[in-house]
């Protein structure tokens, strides 16, 4: 590693991967809820693995990307980060509000925990994915200005790039945006809109930023291409990313009380949010074709691949499919959104994510890349995990057509439980790829203790 | 790409574009906020509405239910149950559960009191009047 603090990046990667392992249980044991509808009731109804599972997602997510950034900024500033010692101590404050967090959903009944933590004095709770209890929140909010202060120091005392400019101002963004968390207002219409500004501004906006910043990183290393051609394309990427994205977010005011226009600014402008995520696919793949170097971490390679290829076909693709108002009047709010939630995630987030890891984990380890068994090992689990997932997308997809097809699309409507029942098939076989998810998971920890030849290393 | 077109130009792009959308975001959140008040009917926002809201997400009813087609997909679309089943059958529903049917989906016991079910009916009441465009396709939701 070419500075020292730059280590602080591994409990991060640690604590990502960890808190993985739990969110992926916590979807099989919804995934089997599904459909052993008193599955572990009422010791865990379905609402708090609901909660557990998305929340660690977004936890460990955003652990990934501080990680990320702690190993990527002073190698782009040059220099060493502004304080190791807050980031280590963030690391802590950011895992223990966490897990206390997860506990509280777990332990206690979510009124109860409502009441306890001062909801009636500051209203936030029990809204999708914004579940926490407000301290929760500020916990969050102090960690992350604490964590951009700290990177945002280091880049303004070191070497200015694109790559970092580009990655700060999607941290920027992201804790910007996460403060429309708090805002939960007495009228539905207006708490739904503003919802949206903290999830759609996210995932198809500011969070994109970080992801294609993450990305020409690796692809720099990896390939060592010129550093103006890789930045071009990421202004490139992102431009299109925001211009398209954020009035794209009217592709959720379709039905929620808001004006009939978006329908069609929504439409128009969300129909276009595949282009940025097409051109990661071309620049990920045009930057190996042009490759004028061979790294040995050739798994690093595959991983900033495949995030090319699953963005693209999660969002890009499985976005577009319900994006436009006349069929997302059918599919709204059904077995369509949760796999393309699914797929979308993976492939952008977990992905850019597990790219990075790949390519610092062994660096922070000590040597410029794995032994070619633990790279086997970690090819293995890419491609379990990566069908799996394609999996689940596909049998989510199945059932979704079911369900629109008997409770919307038809003259004589069932009633939702009796479409839940007879769609169950696809829920199994939704939960078997789980498994597999989650064998591929296993693998993927299992690769980092593998030894094997170091002949790798050369 | 062409060697005239230069990375500062797609900065350029990059931050004009993006300026350019947030404005144009921003201009229609202000035409949407004064276009609301018709279609939310916020004059029929009672103490009571806002209590419900308050019981419904101080118990993650979102966390199984969708509401207007957000949330979760694992038991009925509650935007429109006022509609669908009517304020008596949604205490009573509330009041019974769980239903212990084998095997069958499961809605805890919440413990709510009388006060309390009156202010989600007023709250799922009033939801179910918001303008959404005819949404959901049908009854069932
Ligand atoms: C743990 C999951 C869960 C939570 C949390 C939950 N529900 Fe339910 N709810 C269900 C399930 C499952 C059904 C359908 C059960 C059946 O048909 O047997 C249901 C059915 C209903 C129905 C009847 C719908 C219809 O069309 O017949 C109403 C009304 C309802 N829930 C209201 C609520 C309210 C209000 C809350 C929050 C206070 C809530 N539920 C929280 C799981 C949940
Ligand atoms: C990586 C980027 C993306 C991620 C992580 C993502 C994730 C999600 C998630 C989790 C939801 C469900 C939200 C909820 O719970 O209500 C959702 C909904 C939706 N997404 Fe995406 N998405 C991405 C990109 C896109 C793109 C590019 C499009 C369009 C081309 C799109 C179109 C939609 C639509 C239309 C919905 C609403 C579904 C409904 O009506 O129920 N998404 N997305
Ligand atoms: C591998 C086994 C997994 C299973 C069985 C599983 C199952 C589930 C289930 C049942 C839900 C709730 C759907 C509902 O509301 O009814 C859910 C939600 C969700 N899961 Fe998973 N999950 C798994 C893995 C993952 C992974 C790896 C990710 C991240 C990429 C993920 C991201 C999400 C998201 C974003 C939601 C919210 C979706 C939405 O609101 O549309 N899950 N999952
Ligand atoms: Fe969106």
């Amino acid at each position: 590693m070419q500075y020292r603090s730059q280590a602080v990046a591994k409990p991060y990667f640690i604590g990502a991967i960890a808190l993985f392992i739990g969110q992926v249980v916590f979807g099989l044991v919804m995934g089997l809820q599904y459909v052993v509808g008193d599955f572990l009731f009422p010791a865990i109804p379905f609402n708090v693995a609901r909660m557990v599972h998305t929340n660690l997602l977004i936890v460990w997510l955003l652990m990934g990307f501080m990680g990320s950034a702690y190993y990527l900024i002073p190698e782009e500033a040059e220099t060493e980060l502004h304080s190791p010692k807050l980031a280590i101590a963030m690391f802590w404050v950011f895992l223990a509000a966490g897990a206390l967090t997860v506990l509280g959903y777990l332990l206690v009944p979510y009124a109860t925990l409502a009441k306890d933590t001062g909801n009636a004095v500051l209203q936030t709770m029990g809204r999708e994915f914004l579940e926490q209890p407000w301290p929760t929140k500020l916990g969050i909010v102090v960690v992350a200005l604490a964590f951009l202060y700290n990177v945002t120091m280091t880049v303004l005392k070191g070497r200015k790039t694109s790559v970092s400019l580009v990655l700060l101002l999607g941290l920027w963004g992201l804790a910007l945006f996460f403060l429309f968390s708090f805002y939960d207002p007495n009228n539905l219409v207006l708490d739904k809109y503003y919802w949206w500004w903290v999830v759609h501004l996210w995932v198809e906006g500011v969070w994109e930023l970080i992801l294609g910043a993450l990305l020409a990183f690796v692809l720099i290393k990896v390939t060592g291409v010129d550093r103006e051609v890789i930045e071009k394309w990421l202004y490139l990427i992102i431009a299109m990313t925001l211009i398209t994205g954020i009035i794209g977010t009217g592709h959720h005011y379709y039905w929620i009380g808001t004006p009939k226009y978006w329908q069609w600014w929504g439409g128009v402008f969300s129909a276009l949010e595949p282009l940025p995520f097409f051109m990661m696919t071309l620049f990920a793949f045009s930057m190996v074709g042009r490759r004028r170097r061979e790294h040995p971490n050739k798994v690093a390679t595959l991983w900033a691949l495949g995030t090319g290829v699953m963005s693209f076909l999660g969002a890009g693709v499985w976005g577009f499919m319900h994006t436009l108002a006349p069929v997302n009047y059918y599919t709204h709010g059904t077995q369509i959104t949760a796999s393309h939630g699914h797929l979308s995630f993976y492939g952008a987030y977990v992905m850019v994510v597990l790219t990075m890891i790949s390519y610092a984990m062994p660096v922070l380890r000590g040597r410029p890349a794995n032994s070619r068994a633990a790279q086997a090992w970690e090819t293995w689990a890419f491609w379990l995990m990566t069908v799996s997932m394609m999996l689940i997308a596909l049998f989510l997809t199945a059932a979704g057509i079911l369900q629109v097809w008997l409770q919307r699309l038809t003259d004589t409507p069932l009633p939702f439980m009796a479409v839940q029942d007879k769609i169950a098939f696809f829920y199994w076989l939704r939960e078997a790829a789980g498994m597999g998810f989650l064998l591929g998971l296993l693998v993927y920890v299992a690769s980092f203790f593998v030894k094997g030849e170091r002949e790798a290393l050369a | 790409m062409s060697h005239s077109f230069t990375k500062s130009t797609a900065r350029n792009i990059f931050f004009g574009g993006a300026l350019f959308a947030f404005l144009l975001f921003l201009a229609l959140t202000f035409d949407t906020t004064r276009a609301l008040p018709k279609r939310d009917h916020r004059e029929n926002l009672t103490a009571a509405v806002v209590r419900g809201k308050y019981v419904w997400e101080t118990h993650d009813c979102i966390g199984c239910h969708t509401l207007l087609g957000e949330g979760a997909y694992f038991a009925p679309e509650l935007g429109n149950v006022y509609k669908r089943r009517g304020p008596a059958f949604i205490k009573a529903w509330i009041e019974a559960q769980p239903t212990g049917a084998p095997g069958r989906r499961q809605m805890p016991q919440f413990h709510l009191t009388p006060q309390q079910l009156d202010d989600l009916v007023a709250f799922l009441k009033w939801t179910s009047e918001i303008d959404t465009n005819n949404w959901p396709p049908n009854i069932e939701g």
